[in-house]
């Protein structure tokens, strides 16, 4: 560090500098306030996304929570291949594979839980599945639970699961902890 | 005989109500202007039926946080300096505004009252004795937390306030000598006179130097940042560490008063106090000839209204202050406080001195 000058060194050139800097940032910060509140639309006073609310707009290519993509009926698009089980590298992934109906369709999942405990959001179920019958696209970040059990989602909660919008906002409901005391 | 009771008794309430409003008002201005200052909102969510008042709902929801919590001692801890370090802290610090005028006299049922809690003819004597005292809070609660980094702080903090207390003294020497008064009151109405028909003889005119050197060791007295050490937050915490619920809440409180005292000293020895340029006891009189007679009770009110605003601004600045500048190591202050704001006072007294031989007393 090259030695302060006399400026530098007198210090109240310096701190006066600084005010000014910190000022300017009130004042015009109050001015975008003041206009937002009297209702005339222009940037906002502050850089805060005020979470619950408003949300940070997500890239299409984010990994979320998992849904199950359901068939015209509403029954899961899943075969039970076991293709997401054997590639997932956290074994997270449970099922039980049951005949179909449809002569058809080979298999139906009876049961497909997914233990987001240990998930650890590679993505490799989605890449892996034949079917396009897993997806990681809901926008759903908030899932917590006041339990281990908690943490295992079962094919019915799977498969109620929608896409985010455009802009990433999910639009199922976001799976409180309070919900799901298990 | 009840009359002069109930005028000393609303002299009394005025002040303490405005100081601990605004004390308690000023937390939330700290958090909110800071905020806004680094493009944040700052506190919004306490809500009261679902209003949220821009956040003004928070200070309340602090002080019941404070006054729910536990109450912790510690085992080895000085039982009667602990209880009675921050009740030293927080009194000092309140009745140090006592003698602070926030506005001329005021007719009352025949009588003349003046506006101020305290009439003192060593007004300013007062109020520093009493910032000085606040010191002792602080050194109790340093030593008594049976702590090494309370004491640490505490011992910190009793270097940093007699160097700053010092420079403050000197400093305001030269208002002083101009108004030859230690009465608050007769300070404020010196700087009523006009230099000139124009230019009002305001402290921060007749004294700039002065000015910057009150304000920045009034920064170090209250230990504010950037004169933050005895806390040192990233270091050693300070001489409350030790302190939990309503008795840490008392030590904010005192930095809150504090702060109030501090802008309303500076307001009335350098910013003319409950002076308005022009407005004499009946009314404006411009120096172009023009003016406007009003009442003596409005007057009154415009008095008082400017004492509080330039309280306000002080308050702002002191914030700005605050929230710009980061701390100075404890011999950087030591060196500031005895190498430079010393020093510059003791120029600034000689300098008034000159100036009065030169040009005589007003």
């Amino acid at each position: 560090m090259s030695p302060m000058n006399l400026r530098q060194r007198l210090y109240l050139v310096e701190v006066l500098t600084g005010l000014a800097l910190t000022a300017a940032h009130f004042f015009r910060n109050m001015g975008r306030h003041a206009a937002r509140a009297l209702g005339r639309s222009g940037s906002r006073g502050a850089v805060t996304i005020q979470y619950p609310e408003e949300r940070r707009p997500f890239s299409p290519r984010l990994r979320s929570l998992h849904r199950l993509v359901r068939r015209e009926d509403g029954s899961p698009r899943c075969v039970a291949c076991m293709m997401c089980e054997t590639v997932c590298p956290a074994h997270c992934i449970y099922i039980v594979a049951d005949e179909h109906p449809n002569p058809e369709i080979e298999k139906v999942p009876r049961r497909f839980d997914i233990d987001l405990g240990k998930c650890v959001f590679c993505g490799y179920c989605v890449e892996a599945c034949p079917e396009d019958a897993i997806r990681m696209d809901t926008g759903i970040l908030e899932f917590s639970s006041y339990s281990r059990g908690g943490m295992i989602y079962t094919k019915e909660m799977l498969l109620s699961f929608e896409p985010a919008d455009a802009t990433g906002r999910p639009r199922s409901p976001i799976p409180l902890p309070a919900n799901r005391r298990v | 005989m009840l009359i002069d009771l109930g005028i000393a008794f609303g002299r009394v309430a005025f002040v303490m109500l405005f100081v601990l409003n605004v004390a308690a008002l000023l937390g939330w201005v700290e958090r909110k202007q800071s905020a806004i200052m680094q493009d944040r909102i700052g506190a919004n969510r306490a809500s009261i039926f679902g209003f949220r008042a821009l956040g003004l709902f928070h200070p309340l929801a602090d002080t019941l946080k404070m006054l729910t919590k536990e109450d912790f001692r510690p085992a080895r801890a000085d039982r009667l300096l602990f209880e009675l370090a921050p009740v030293v802290s927080v009194f000092f610090a309140l009745v140090a505004f006592a003698s602070i005028p926030f506005g001329d006299t005021l007719q009352v049922a025949g009588r003349v009252v003046p506006l101020q809690a305290v009439t003192l003819n060593v007004g300013v004597l007062y109020v520093f004795a009493m910032l000085s005292l606040g010191v002792y809070g602080v050194m109790m609660a340093g030593w008594s937390s049976a702590n090494n980094y309370a004491l640490l702080g505490g011992q910190r903090a009793a270097a940093l306030m007699i160097s700053a207390e010092i420079a403050i003294g000197a400093s305001i020497m030269g208002v002083i000598m101009i108004h030859g008064s230690l009465n608050l009151m007769e300070i404020v109405r010196g700087q009523g006179r006009l230099f000139w028909g124009w230019l009002p003889a305001w402290g921060i005119i007749t004294q700039p130097l002065a000015f910057v050197l009150f304000v920045t060791a009034g920064i170090a007295a209250t230990k504010r940042i950037p004169f933050d050490m005895p806390e040192g937050e990233s270091e050693i915490i300070g001489y409350f560490v030790e302190y939990s619920g309503m008795k840490f809440g008392m030590f904010l409180m005192t930095d809150m008063v504090e702060t109030i005292v501090l802008a309303g000293l500076s307001t009335s020895l350098f910013l003319g106090g409950w002076q308005i340029p022009f407005l004499l006891a009946d009314g404006f009189r411009f120096p172009w000839g023009a003016g406007i007679t009003l009442s003596p009770l409005l007057v009154t009110v415009l008095q008082v209204s400017a004492f509080v605003a330039k309280v306000a601004v002080v308050i702002f600045v002191l914030m700005l202050i605050r929230w710009t500048l980061p701390r100075f190591r404890y011999d950087q202050a030591m060196r500031l406080g005895w190498l430079g704001l010393f020093p510059l006072s003791i120029a600034n007294i000689v300098l008034t001195g000159l100036a009065l031989a030169a040009w005589g007393n007003r």
